[in-house]
């Protein structure tokens, strides 16, 4: 092999290990969020793409059009609160006497709600009032509702970030 | 031509070790937007006004507040002459004892929790088994373990020691002398005489004392309404940061703490419960810490939710001054279900280095053992943990806990707040 050949490939292997040592020890001062959360332990909790957080969306038969409006804005962390469900018919006429169920929870820990709200309050035109809300991490939160009204039966799924 | 290569070899070195050298000498902290965000939301000026306590018509009241204060610190209010709220709620240890079970006339199966801040919570103790700072306090006043007394036997030394500064506040003080009527050892305690003693009095004098015995919790919670944390000093690098002002950053954290406040609020995960500015939620959560060396299995929320259901000094019962609509937490609350076993209240990380041990029984002796344990996300002994393992190395580590180390700071009261008044 050439002298010259084996300078320049001193050089690049010196030039690499170089760098890779000045990444390695100086990571930890400028942070992990240059790097993909993978090379960082695998960590992946933060939500999905193009997550659908709409207030106003179609129950997952059709059969409802659901929308929700916080009496606190924008959503509290750590405090219970209230919702005003409305819902109506698909084309667009109000659903005054709905059976109302809340559920909901973090699909990224696996748990729920840390209240158990309910409706409490039929307020007519289609309005119910939700009681008791309450989230107490920060991130993707699902919030479903399940709506029994003449004689149909359907869920809905709202989901939220909050930050 | 190997000349050249030689030369610009040198120079690529050279640069390299110039790079390396600006940026380990010169720091800049930079977040982003949201980063930015999340760092205001734990900084202590995003702590809203205290609220309200509904449940407690006194909470303003600044004559309760001292008389509150006294009895905090007083030691007769106890079986032997020599336990007070103080014993185990130390000023000087940021109100707590130092001691991995608290220790009053015998010794209890948790640590004790701080005071500072909880005005803030709607839940108290480990497992949430109180809805309000004046019915937490006067638990503790008929365990067996840590006052060991009754309430007839407050009644009577309320009587004898502090009847002024109690007409001034709650009104005319019942006559508590008819030892037959009101014996000086009666209570709904453990206690077996004792009990039997409460059980044969009338129900209008039991009401008599148990009115009394509320009040003197709602003296002792307006005092507690009071303790409030102060700035540490991650509070001044937030406040750095907000002003746009990298001095006041640097001078309030190092490198070091810097990257274990990324870390907090990013691969550690700590934020999910330790939210807020005073880095809790107040909630509970499962996280599989282990059981405590010779004390069985404790299920944490899954029976202190019960417990705070079924308390005679609850927000819906008629100790409260709280109207219904006022009790939401317990109203809403959830009272089943999996994510209750073995979850316990994450507590208040202001100042978390002055108050280990660590864990609901001081499961850990050390900072450095508790982010050990967060690291490896090992199974608990009862329930599901929400723990996924971290992978975070000895340096992140060490990072996490420097930055735990400057959440420190002085407390937001004046000196006479931490002693018996005079």
């Amino acid at each position: 092999m050439k002298k010259q050949t084996i300078t320049i490939v001193a050089t690049v292997v010196i030039t690499v290990v170089v760098l890779f040592a000045a990444f390695y020890y100086l990571m930890p001062t400028i942070g992990a969020r240059y790097l993909h959360p993978l090379m960082m332990g695998g960590e992946a909790t933060s939500e999905p793409a193009n997550l659908d957080t709409s207030t106003s969306i179609l129950s997952d038969q059709e059969w409802f059009r659901v929308s929700y409006t916080s009496n606190e804005n924008p959503l509290p962390l750590n405090q219970v609160h209230s919702w005003t469900l409305h819902v109506e018919t698909a084309d667009g006429q109000p659903v005054e006497n709905a059976e109302i169920s809340v559920d909901g929870g973090m699909p990224q820990h696996g748990h729920g709600l840390p209240t158990s709200p309910q409706v409490t309050e039929n307020l007519g035109s289609g309005d119910y009032l939700v009681e008791g809300m309450k989230f107490q991490m920060l991130g993707w939160w699902e919030v479903r509702f399940g709506i029994s009204a003449d004689g149909r039966s359907d869920t809905v799924t709202f989901n939220l970030i909050l930050e | 031509m190997k000349r050249t290569y030689l030369i610009a070899a040198g120079i690529i070195l050279l640069a390299v070790a110039l790079w390396i050298g600006i940026s380990a000498n010169t720091r800049r902290d930079s977040w982003t937007e949201s980063e930015t965000t999340t760092l205001r939301s734990l900084w202590i000026g995003s702590l809203p006004p205290l609220p309200p306590d509904p449940s407690n018509a006194y909470a303003e009241d600044s004559a309760a507040a001292v008389f509150g204060q006294r009895l905090f610190f007083d030691t007769r209010f106890s079986s032997n002459g020599a336990v007070s709220c103080a014993t185990c709620h130390i000023p000087g240890l940021m109100f707590t004892d130092g001691l991995p079970l608290a220790h009053g006339v015998g010794t209890t199966s948790r640590k004790t929790m701080t005071i500072v801040g909880t005005a803030y919570s709607p839940w108290m103790f480990w497992d949430g088994r109180k809805d309000s700072q004046w019915a937490q306090a006067l638990a503790p006043m008929e365990s067996a373990v840590e006052h060991g007394g009754t309430r007839t036997q407050y009644a009577h030394l309320i009587d004898e020691f502090y009847r002024t500064d109690y007409e001034a506040i709650f009104g005319e003080l019942p006559d508590f002398s008819d030892q037959t009527r009101f014996p000086s050892v009666a209570g709904p305690v453990d206690d077996e005489a004792a009990r039997a003693a409460w059980e044969a009095m009338s129900p209008e004098d039991r009401d008599t004392v148990t009115r009394l015995y509320a009040n003197m919790g709602k003296a002792i919670a307006a005092y507690e309404r009071l303790i409030m944390p102060g700035p540490s000093r991650f509070d001044k690098y937030v406040e750095g940061l907000l002003n746009d002002d990298q001095q006041a950053m640097q001078d309030a954290l190092t490198k070091d703490e810097v990257a274990g406040l990324r870390l907090f609020i990013g691969q550690a995960q700590c934020i999910k419960c330790h939210n807020g500015p005073l880095f809790t939620n107040n909630d509970f959560h499962n996280t599989g810490v282990p059981a405590a060396k010779g004390l069985p299995v404790d299920d944490g929320r899954a029976s202190g939710v019960q417990k705070a259901l079924a308390d005679e000094f609850n927000c819906l019962s008629q100790w409260s001054d709280a109207g219904g609509n006022d009790c939401a937490e317990l109203r809403f609350v959830t009272s089943e279900g999996e994510q209750l076993l073995g979850a316990f209240k994450p507590p208040t990380l202001r100042n978390v280095a002055e108050t280990g041990p660590y864990m609901h029984a001081g499961q850990f002796a050390t900072l450095e053992e508790v982010i050990l344990h967060y690291n490896t996300a090992a199974v608990g002994p009862v329930g599901h943990t929400e723990l996924e393992p971290l992978h975070l190395n000895p340096t992140q580590r060490e990072q996490l806990e420097a930055l735990l180390r400057a959440l420190s700071g002085p407390l937001l009261l004046p000196p006479e707040l931490l002693q018996a008044p005079r």
